[in-house]
């Protein structure tokens, strides 16, 4: 089988349900070995998309490339080669972590040791215990257990730390970075920011159905989005200056600033942080409101 | 915890074969029954049930000796050991089975299967196989308790070929008629809900709990649409004596007839079963 550097390709895909449009014309690439997060509000097509990337779900127009095949006609032998954890699964409820990671190792291929796996996910001292009194966040790295015990080339994630305290978070995004680090593709989605800023090499921003923005955590929104903005008080009033060279608009009023020390009384230099940007993007009003432009 | 052992070349064209379905049914055969014997409501309602019901009800209706059917009759235990064998078979067959995949859908089970390579054969083969295990093991629990505390003679000959064709075609049939009812409830929650109603009519109608002669002749007509009525029977004309067949509302065991409603709600239960079996939830697209 040929391999193409990417591991998911998607053009111009478009899904609705009746009258609602939930995916719009969607454009993705996943690079092999990347961490890709697709960013977006409840209701923005991030699951629809990924469902049918998964082959759950039909769509009405579009190319969809998973791994080479088309997940809509794929079969056995390409499930063997993803991963997929659900966003909320309440079943096997009696049983425990070692049987259902030893039980589901067998539905593949080439499955990775499942005793590797229950300590990959840190479930070792609960792996003998019914799922029914695990955690929430203890149930989630057994859903991810089971979704990588065939050890996929592309693991699917959807919205997986909903609902965790940031202790567990912390944890989860160690077990995700360590799969990227073994080659895995990881595809997740979340409508947390700091989850795609900590994890993702790349983040598309997703809002009614469309990729608004493409791009790493870092670079997402381009220049304009990123301009530092400088605070100073002058003359009792409190000013900003967006612009991009900050350090040479400091300089400039330090020079004019004519107080002996050149200091610049309430002096302020702001990176716009990846939140910003993305409610920018997705035009958030009232995070306007909070950041008047000077 | 985030160390995970190096992965093997990831594009390796080959990556060994899928396991065979017949393998994958065994493993989740043996999934399921441990799951099974997890559940309490299972084991009391599914399992235990006949076997409770034909105790009391051989106790309270067969004190003092008391016989069905015109003399020299037939003792009460004798009488109700086919009908809870019957309704055993339906328990663990339609019952068992429309309840676990309502709950299963309804939490998101199947569609974490459907995500894997399992074939859907071999996830109904498991199904088939575990209500093989409970069916069989349920019966003979019947079969062990009628004869060593009520005294109920066992069938001999040729009366074990019937018998194993009206369990093994009953239990066909219920479980193909569990997967389609499956997607009758709304939820998991509401299945047991929607079943179990069913299920105890059907068992009051069909000649389980009563003398099927006792009843009026409407309720014996509805109970002829159904295969519970017709499981009973079958299994009347292997545990009862020969004579009782004159006995029976049709003067006849009717085997003939048997085959044929079985065999109707067999194929029934699959044209629905395959039309309507969904691995999501209906809120789930």
């Amino acid at each position: 089988m040929p391999t193409s550097p990417l591991a998911v390709e998607v053009a111009g895909l478009r899904k609705r349900y009746g009258d609602r449009v939930a995916v719009d014309g969607l454009d993705l690439a996943v690079r092999r070995g990347e961490v890709f997060a697709v960013l977006g509000p409840n209701g923005a097509g991030k699951t629809t998309t990924v469902e049918i990337l998964e082959g759950f779900r039909d769509r009405d127009a579009g190319h969809v490339s998973v791994l080479g095949q088309d997940p809509a006609t794929a079969g056995r032998e390409w499930r063997a080669r993803i991963g997929v954890v659900l966003q909320e699964a309440r079943d096997l409820s009696e049983a425990t972590a070692e049987e259902l990671v030893r039980h589901f190792a067998g539905y593949y291929p080439a499955p990775r040791d499942p005793d590797e796996v229950i300590d990959a996910v840190g479930l070792r001292e609960k792996a003998r215990t019914r799922v029914r009194l695990l955690s929430g966040g203890q149930r989630r790295r057994l859903d991810v257990a089971l979704g990588i015990v065939g050890d996929p080339e592309l693991l699917f994630l959807d919205e997986p730390t909903t609902g965790f305290d940031p202790q567990a978070r912390r944890s989860f995004w160690g077990l995700v970075g360590g799969l990227r680090d073994q080659g895995t593709t990881v595809l997740l989605t979340t409508h947390y920011l700091d989850e795609a800023e900590h994890l993702a090499d790349r983040v598309a921003v997703v809002r009614d159905g469309r990729v608004l923005a493409l791009d790493a955590p870092s670079e997402l929104g381009g220049r304009a989005a990123r301009r530092a903005v400088v605070r100073w008080v002058e003359d009792g009033e409190p000013r900003e200056v967006r612009t991009d060279h900050p350090t040479r608009a400091v300089a400039e009023l330090a020079a004019r600033s004519g107080s002996p020390d050149g200091e610049v009384p309430g002096l302020q230099v702001l990176r716009p942080s990846l939140e910003d940007v993305y409610l920018g993007l997705i035009g958030d009003a009232a995070a306007e409101a909070q950041e008047p432009v000077a | 915890m985030t160390t995970v052992e190096p992965r093997r070349p990831a594009d390796a064209p080959s990556r060994g074969t899928l396991p065979g379905v017949l393998r994958l049914g065994l493993s989740r055969t043996s999934l399921e029954l441990r799951l099974f014997f997890r559940e309490r409501d299972a084991i009391v309602f599914i399992l235990a049930y006949p076997v409770i019901m034909l105790a009391i009800f051989s106790t309270v209706f067969g004190q003092d000796g008391n016989r069905v059917g015109p003399p020299p009759g037939i003792p009460y235990a004798q009488y109700f050991l086919p009908g809870m064998v019957a309704t055993g078979v339906m328990l663990s067959s339609f019952q068992s089975v429309a309840l676990m995949i309502a709950t299963e859908r309804d939490e998101g089970g199947l569609k974490r299967l459907r995500a894997t390579p399992l074939p859907a054969s071999a996830y109904f083969l498991g199904k088939v196989g575990q209500v093989l295990v409970i069916s069989i093991g349920q019966t003979a629990l019947l079969l062990l308790l009628a004869a060593t505390a009520f005294d109920v003679p066992m069938p001999r000959g040729g009366a074990w070929l019937t018998f194993a064709w009206v369990f093994v075609l009953g239990t066909a049939t219920g479980t193909v008629c569990g997967v389609a009812f499956s997607s009758a409830p709304r939820s998991g929650r509401s299945a047991a809900a929607v079943v179990t109603p069913i299920v105890l009519v059907l068992q009051f109608i069909s000649g389980v709990f009563f003398v099927f002669n006792d009843l009026p002749g409407w309720m014996q007509q509805v109970a002829s649409v159904f295969p519970l009525k017709w499981m009973a029977q079958g299994m009347r004309s292997v545990f009862l004596p020969a004579e009782a067949e004159s006995f029976e509302v049709a003067g006849s065991w009717q085997h003939g007839a048997t085959v044929a409603v079985l065999l109707a709600w067999l194929v029934i239960g699959l044209l629905v079963g395959v039309r309507t079996f969904r691995w999501r939830r209906r809120d789930d697209g």
